[in-house]
C-alpha cells in the first residue's frame, strides 16, 4: 500500500530536487514523442533546452519573453499566498496595455521624457482598476474573485478588439484593426551596449525593471510586516484576524498589487517589443503566470527561475519547429508535459511516500 | 480554366528560366523562410503559402533550402523573424499582415537579407510586399453567383472591414449585379479571420435569410461544408446551396456545393523572387498579381453551371487576364450615389488599395 | 418577411414572432448544444468541489476523437461514445494531478488545455479535410413540418435532446439522489465528509471524469454537427465560456440551459441582425416588449404594485428603444460590445447570488477549489 504523508516541514532537498526530476520525466516523455514523430529525440530535446541558454541571441530573448510572465506571476504570488486568486490577470494585462496606449497615443509626436512614466502610470492604474472591480464585489458581495475576475478577461478582450478597430486605430492605417506606431518617445529604450547583450538585443527598460523587481518583492514578502499579514492571512484566516489584520484589506492590497504589476506588464509590452496597439496583443502571459507562480512555489526567486523555464521552451519550441520541423503542436503537449511533471511532482516537497502499512500517528 | 493555370505556369516559367543562366555565384544554397500566422493544415490562407513553399522546394532542388515556422502569433513574431535572419536566411517571406512593423524592424537591421511582406503597405530596401488581386476572382465568383442564384440573395461572410474585403465584397456584387439585376447582397461581419463555428453560424445565418449562394472571406472550410450539408438527401434534380472555396480549392469539402474558388497560388510569385534572389536581380517592389501571373487561380467549375454560364465567366476570366477587362470599371457610383467612376473609366490602384466605400447597390453600412 | 422586421411600415407583432422563434431559436439551441453539454459537466465538477478550469483542453479532444472515430467507423453515435471517453481519460490526467498528487487545480488546469489543444492538433494533423458522416436527425413527418413549433421543437438531432434530457437528469441526480447528496456534501465541506466516512476523493474523480465525458461531447458536437469538419484550434475558446456559464447558472442545472441559449444566442443574434440588416435597436426594443408582455400576464395573477412599477418602467424603455431605432435607422454596434454582454450579465448574476449569503451557500460549492488531503 502507498500512501502519502505530510511532512513536519518542506523539504529543502526537494524543492531544489522535484523540478530536476520533472524535467528528466519530461525529457524521457517528450523523447518518446518526438521518436514517435520520426525525429532524433536526443537531437530534440537539445535543441528545446540546451541551444537557447548556448546562442547569445536566444538567451536576450528568453529574457525579453520571461520579464512579462516574472511580472505578473510576481503579483499573482501575494495574492496566492493568501488565500486569493485572481485568474483574470491576462485582463488586467490588457486593461493596462490599452490604457497606457491610449495614453502614448494622446501625446503623439511630443517628445517628452515624462512620457514613459505616465503611461506606466496609466496602465498600472488600469489594471489597478480592472484588478479593484473583483476585489470590490468580494469584499462587499463576497462574490468569488477567481469567476469575477475571469470574466473581466473576456470583456478586458472585447473591449481591446473594440479600442483597435474604433478609438484607437491607426487613421492612415486602412481600417486595419491595429493603433499606430508609437513614436519614439513612447517605446521602451533597448538596453542596447549593456555587457552580455547581442547587438541587436531586444532586451528593453522593462525587462530590468521586472528583473528589480525580483529581490523587491522577496524583501517585501520575506521582511515587512505586510507579506507577514498575507502569509498568515493564507495559513491562519481566523489568527489573521485576531492579530488585527483587515482581510479586506488584504484583498483590495493583493488584488490592486497584481493588478498593477500585470497592468505594467501590458504596458511594457506594448510599449516595448510591440511599440503599437494590436489585438494579437495578449499572448496568455495572464495565464501563463499563473502557472509560472505556482512552479515558483510563490517565491520571487523561483518565480524567476520558472519564468525562465517557461520562456526557454517557447524559444527552443520556435527552435524545434525551424531546425527539426517539429509541428508546433508537439511542441504544446510538450509544453503540457512539463507542467504535468513539475505540478505533479511537487507533492514530495510536502509529502512523503510511505509503502507498507500505516504507521502510528504522530 | 485549364488555360489559365497554364498560362499562369507558363509565366513563371519563363520568368525561372530567363534568368537561370545568369550566373550561379556560389556553391552555398540560397536560404529561404516562411512565417505562417495559422497552422500550415488550415486549408487556407496559411496552407497556401505552405504550397508556394513546396513549389519552390520542388522547382529548385538543392538548390534552396527552404525552412518555416507556423502559427506565429503577430504580436510576438519580431524573434521569429530575427531569428530566421539571424541564422543566414537569404531571402524571408512574412505572410500576414501582422507582420509588417516587426519585418520592417528586423529589415533594419538586417540589411543583407531580403524580405517579403505579404499583403502589407509599407516597403523598404530589403523589403518587398506581395499580395494578390484577388478581387479579380471575385468577379468570376460574382457572374456564377449571380446567374446561379434563384433566390437571388447571396450572402457574404466578411471577416473585418480592411480595402481588401471590401474590394472583394464590391468586385462580387459588381459582377453579380451585372448579370442579374434582381441580385441582392447579406453581408455578415464575424470580425475574425478564423473561426470555424462562428463562420458555421454566419453561414446558416444566411441560409436562413434565404441565400442560396454563399461568399466568404474568412479562412476556414466551415461555411462550404454547411452548404454541401445542405445536399443530403436531395431529390435527384434538386439543387442546395452554393458556396465558393476561398484561398485553397475546397473541392473535398463541398463536392456538390462548390461551384469554383479562388486558390491563392503563390507559388509563381515565389519562385520568380527566390530565382532573382539567386540571380542577385532582387529588389524592392510592390507585386500586385492577379489572374494574368496566376496568383490569383480560378478553381475548375461545378458540373451543375451551364456551359454558356460557364463560358461568360470564363470569358470574362480571359480578359482580366489579357488586361482587356478591369473588374471596376465605370459607371460606377458610391453607395451614396455619388459618383466614383465615370463611363468608360477603371480605378486606379491607389484608391483600391484604400477602398473603404460599397458601390452603389450594396445595403447596410460598413462597421465603423 | 425580414424587411417586415427591418423596420419597414407594415411591421407585425406575429412575423417578428415567428421570425424569433422558428429560424432565432432553432439556431440559437444548435449554437447552445456544446455549450449545454460542457458545462453541464463541468457543474457536476464544480458540484463535487473542484474547478476544473481545461475545459476547453477536453472538448478539443472529443472534437478529433469523435471525427476520427465516426469517420473510420461510419457512425457518429460510436465518434460521441468514444468522444465522451477520451475527455473523461484527457480529465483524469487531471483528476489524478489535483486530487492524488495534490497539484494545485487552476494551473493543473490551464495546464491540461495546452496539452489538450497540442494533442488534438497532432492526432487530427491527417483528418483535415474530410466529412464525417451525418447525424440523424429527429423527423417525424406530420410532426416536424408543423409551422414554426415543428422547426422550434422537432427539428434537431438526437444530440441536442440528450443534452436538455443530460441536464435534467443531473438536476434529479443532485437534488433527489442519495449519491447525489454525498457529492454536494463533498463540495461542501470534504473535510467533514470524509469524517462521515465518505471517499472523497474517489467521488471527486468520478465527477472529473463525468465533466471530461461531458465536455468530450460537446467538443464532438462542433466537429461532427455544428461545422462539421474537423481544423486545428477550431473550439476557438468555447470551452472559457462554458466555465463562463457554470457561474451565470449560479450552480444550477436548468440555469445551464438559460446561460448557454444566452452565450450561444448572443453571436447567432448578432450574425442574424447583420444578415438580416437590421437595426440593433429595433431588437432592443422587441425583446423589451416581449419581456414586458410575459411580465403583464404574470402580474395579472399576483396583481402585485411593485410588478405593475416594473412593467411600465420596461414598457417605456421599450418604447424609447423603438423611437430610437426609428430616429437612427443606420445605428450599428461594434459587435465587440454585444460580445461582452453575457460576460457583464455573469458578474451581475454571481454578484446578485452572492450577496446573500445563506441563498448562495445553497448554490456555491464552498469547498471550490481547495485541496484535500485526509491527513488522518
Amino acid at each position: 500500500m502507498i500512501r502519502l504523508e505530510p511532512r513536519l516541514a518542506p523539504s529543502r532537498t526537494m524543492m531544489w530536487g522535484t523540478p530536476v526530476l520533472a524535467v528528466i520525466a519530461t525529457m524521457i516523455a517528450g523523447g518518446i514523442l518526438f521518436a514517435i514523430l520520426g525525429k532524433n529525440p536526443v537531437e530534440a530535446i537539445w535543441t528545446i533546452f540546451v541551444d537557447p541558454i548556448l546562442d547569445p541571441y536566444s538567451r536576450d530573448e528568453l529574457f525579453v519573453k520571461a520579464a512579462p510572465l516574472v511580472l505578473i506571476a510576481i503579483g499573482l504570488s501575494f495574492g496566492f499566498r493568501a488565500g486569493i486568486w485572481n485568474i483574470g490577470a491576462e485582463g488586467q494585462f490588457i486593461v493596462g496595455a490599452i490604457a497606457g496606449a491610449a495614453v502614448g497615443l494622446a501625446f503623439y509626436g511630443t517628445p517628452a521624457i515624462w512620457l514613459l512614466p505616465l503611461m506606466a502610470l496609466a496602465g498600472m492604474a488600469a489594471g489597478t482598476f480592472w484588478a479593484m472591480i473583483p476585489a470590490f464585489l468580494k469584499v462587499r458581495y463576497n462574490a468569488n474573485e477567481i469567476l469575477v475576475s475571469l470574466m473581466l478577461v473576456y470583456v478586458a478582450d472585447q473591449l481591446l478588439r473594440a479600442m483597435v478597430a474604433g478609438p484607437l486605430r491607426n487613421p492612415a492605417g486602412f481600417n486595419f484593426p491595429e493603433s499606430r506606431l508609437f513614436h519614439d518617445s513612447a517605446v521602451l529604450p533597448l538596453l542596447q551596449g549593456m555587457p552580455g547583450l547581442t547587438q541587436y538585443t531586444r532586451v528593453h527598460l522593462g525587462v530590468l525593471i521586472a528583473l528589480i523587481l525580483v529581490p523587491l518583492a522577496w524583501v517585501l514578502l520575506r521582511k515587512h510586516v505586510l507579506g507577514f499579514n498575507i502569509q498568515v492571512m493564507g495559513s491562519a484566516p481566523r489568527a489573521a484576524r485576531f492579530s488585527g489584520v483587515r482581510p479586506s484589506s488584504i484583498v483590495y492590497i493583493c488584488l490592486g498589487l497584481s493588478g498593477a504589476l500585470a497592468g505594467l506588464a501590458g504596458l511594457f509590452e506594448v510599449a516595448g517589443p510591440a511599440g503599437q496597439l494590436v489585438p494579437a496583443l495578449p499572448q496568455g502571459y495572464g495565464f501563463t503566470a499563473i502557472i509560472v507562480a505556482f512552479l515558483g512555489r510563490l517565491n520571487p526567486l523561483g518565480i524567476l527561475a520558472a519564468g525562465l523555464v517557461m520562456a526557454l521552451t517557447y524559444i527552443g519550441g520556435e527552435n524545434a519547429q525551424l531546425d527539426l520541423n517539429l509541428p508546433r503542436a508537439a511542441i504544446s503537449v510538450f509544453q503540457g508535459m512539463l507542467l504535468f511533471f513539475l505540478l505533479g511532482l511537487d507533492i514530495l516537497v510536502r509529502y512523503r511516500i510511505r509503502f507498507g502499512a500505516r504507521g502510528i500517528a504522530q | 480554366m485549364k488555360l489559365l493555370k497554364s498560362l499562369g505556369l507558363a509565366t513563371a516559367l519563363t520568368l525561372a528560366t530567363g534568368g537561370v543562366m545568369a550566373e550561379s555565384h556560389s556553391e552555398d544554397p540560397l536560404k529561404v523562410g516562411f512565417i505562417y500566422v495559422g497552422p500550415i493544415g488550415d486549408f487556407g490562407w496559411s496552407y497556401q503559402h505552405e504550397q508556394g513553399r513546396l513549389a519552390v522546394e520542388e522547382e529548385f532542388g538543392d538548390a534552396v533550402e527552404t525552412t518555416y515556422i507556423e502559427s506565429v502569433p503577430e504580436g510576438d513574431s519580431e524573434r521569429v523573424i530575427r531569428r530566421m535572419a539571424q541564422d543566414g536566411t537569404d531571402l524571408i517571406f512574412t505572410t500576414s499582415f501582422g507582420y509588417m512593423t516587426p519585418t520592417l524592424r528586423v529589415a533594419e537591421q538586417f540589411p543583407d537579407t531580403m524580405f517579403e511582406h505579404a499583403t502589407g503597405y509599407q516597403r523598404a530596401d530589403n523589403v518587398s510586399t506581395y499580395s494578390g488581386r484577388f478581387y479579380e476572382g471575385r468577379t468570376v465568383q460574382g457572374i456564377l453567383a449571380g446567374h446561379m442564384t434563384e433566390s437571388n440573395v447571396i450572402g457574404y461572410i466578411a471577416s473585418f472591414p480592411i480595402p481588401e474585403v471590401i474590394r472583394g465584397i464590391n468586385a462580387s456584387y459588381l459582377a453579380a449585379k451585372s448579370v442579374n439585376p434582381d441580385v441582392e447582397f447579406k453581408i455578415v461581419w464575424v470580425s475574425t479571420w478564423f473561426d470555424p463555428a462562428k463562420e458555421a453560424d454566419a453561414a446558416n445565418a444566411l441560409i436562413e435569410q434565404g441565400a442560396d449562394v454563399i461568399m466568404q472571406h474568412t479562412d476556414s472550410t466551415a461555411p462550404m461544408t454547411i452548404a454541401e450539408a445542405t445536399w443530403d438527401g436531395l431529390e435527384q434534380g434538386e439543387t442546395g446551396i452554393y458556396a465558393f472555396g476561398q484561398a485553397s480549392d475546397m473541392m473535398e469539402f463541398g463536392p456538390n456545393a462548390r461551384l469554383s474558388s479562388i486558390i491563392d497560388n503563390w507559388a509563381p510569385y515565389y519562385i520568380e523572387r527566390v530565382q532573382a534572389a539567386m540571380d542577385g536581380t532582387w529588389e524592392s517592389a510592390d507585386a500586385w498579381h492577379g489572374i494574368d501571373q496566376g496568383t490569383t487561380t480560378i478553381g475548375a467549375f461545378n458540373e451543375n453551371i451551364p456551359e454558356d454560364v460557364a463560358a461568360e465567366a470564363t470569358a470574362a476570366m480571359e480578359a482580366i487576364a489579357a488586361g482587356e477587362l478591369h473588374p471596376f470599371t465605370g459607371p460606377i457610383n458610391k453607395q451614396d450615389g455619388s459618383v466614383w467612376l465615370e463611363e468608360g473609366e477603371t480605378a486606379d490602384d491607389g484608391t483600391l488599395l484604400g477602398m473603404n466605400f460599397y458601390v452603389e447597390g450594396i445595403e447596410g453600412a460598413i462597421p465603423n | 418577411m425580414m424587411d417586415v422586421i427591418g423596420l419597414s411600415a407594415d411591421l407585425s407583432l406575429v412575423t417578428a414572432l415567428s421570425y424569433l422563434l422558428s429560424v432565432l431559436l432553432p439556431t440559437m439551441i444548435i449554437a447552445a448544444t456544446p455549450l449545454v453539454l460542457a458545462s453541464t459537466g463541468e457543474l457536476v465538477v464544480e458540484k463535487s468541489g473542484v474547478l476544473n478550469l481545461g475545459v476547453e483542453g477536453m472538448m478539443i479532444m472529443g472534437a478529433v476523437v469523435g471525427f476520427i472515430v465516426a469517420v473510420e467507423s461510419g457512425t457518429p453515435v460510436a465518434g460521441f461514445v468514444v468522444a465522451a471517453l477520451a475527455g473523461a481519460l484527457l480529465a483524469l490526467i487531471f483528476g489524478f494531478l489535483t486530487q492524488v498528487l495534490l497539484s494545485n487545480q487552476v494551473a493543473t488546469g490551464l495546464a491540461l488545455t495546452l496539452f489538450g489543444l497540442g494533442l488534438a492538433a497532432l492526432m487530427g494533423q491527417t483528418y483535415t479535410g474530410i466529412r464525417p458522416p451525418q447525424t440523424t436527425r429527429l423527423d417525424i413527418p406530420e410532426v416536424s413540418n408543423f409551422p414554426i413549433l415543428g422547426d422550434m421543437l422537432f427539428s434537431y438531432d438526437w444530440i441536442v435532446y440528450f443534452a436538455l434530457a443530460l441536464v435534467g437528469a443531473v438536476w434529479w441526480f443532485l437534488n433527489h439522489t442519495r449519491p447525489g447528496l454525498v457529492l454536494r456534501a463533498v463540495g461542501e465541506n470534504h473535510d467533514a465528509a470524509h469524517a462521515l466516512g465518505y471517499r472523497v476523493i474517489t467521488i471527486r474523480l468520478a465527477a472529473i471524469a463525468f465533466g471530461g465525458a461531458c465536455a468530450g461531447m460537446g467538443g464532438a458536437y462542433l466537429s461532427l454537427v455544428r461545422v462539421p469538419n474537423w481544423s486545428e484550434g477550431m473550439t476557438a475558446g468555447i470551452g472559457w465560456i462554458a466555465l463562463a456559464i457554470v457561474v451565470f447558472a449560479s450552480w444550477k442545472p436548468g440555469r445551464v440551459i438559460i446561460g448557454a441559449w444566452l452565450f450561444g444566442g448572443v453571436t447567432i443574434l448578432q450574425i442574424n441582425i447583420q444578415a438580416a440588416n437590421l437595426n440593433i435597436l429595433a431588437i432592443a426594443a422587441i425583446v423589451l416588449a416581449l419581456v414586458t408582455v410575459v411580465m403583464i400576464a404574470f402580474n395579472l395573477r399576483t396583481k402585485s404594485r411593485q410588478g405593475w412599477i416594473r412593467v411600465a418602467f420596461l414598457g417605456a424603455l421599450a418604447l424609447l428603444g423603438w423611437a430610437m431605432a426609428l430616429t437612427w435607422p443606420d445605428f450599428r454596434l461594434d459587435s465587440a460590445y454585444l460580445s461582452m454582454t453575457p460576460y457583464l450579465t455573469t458578474i451581475v448574476v454571481l454578484v446578485a447570488i452572492s450577496g446573500d449569503r445563506t441563498r448562495a451557500a445553497l448554490n456555491a460549492p464552498a469547498s471550490l477549489g481547495r485541496v484535500f488531503h485526509a491527513s488522518n
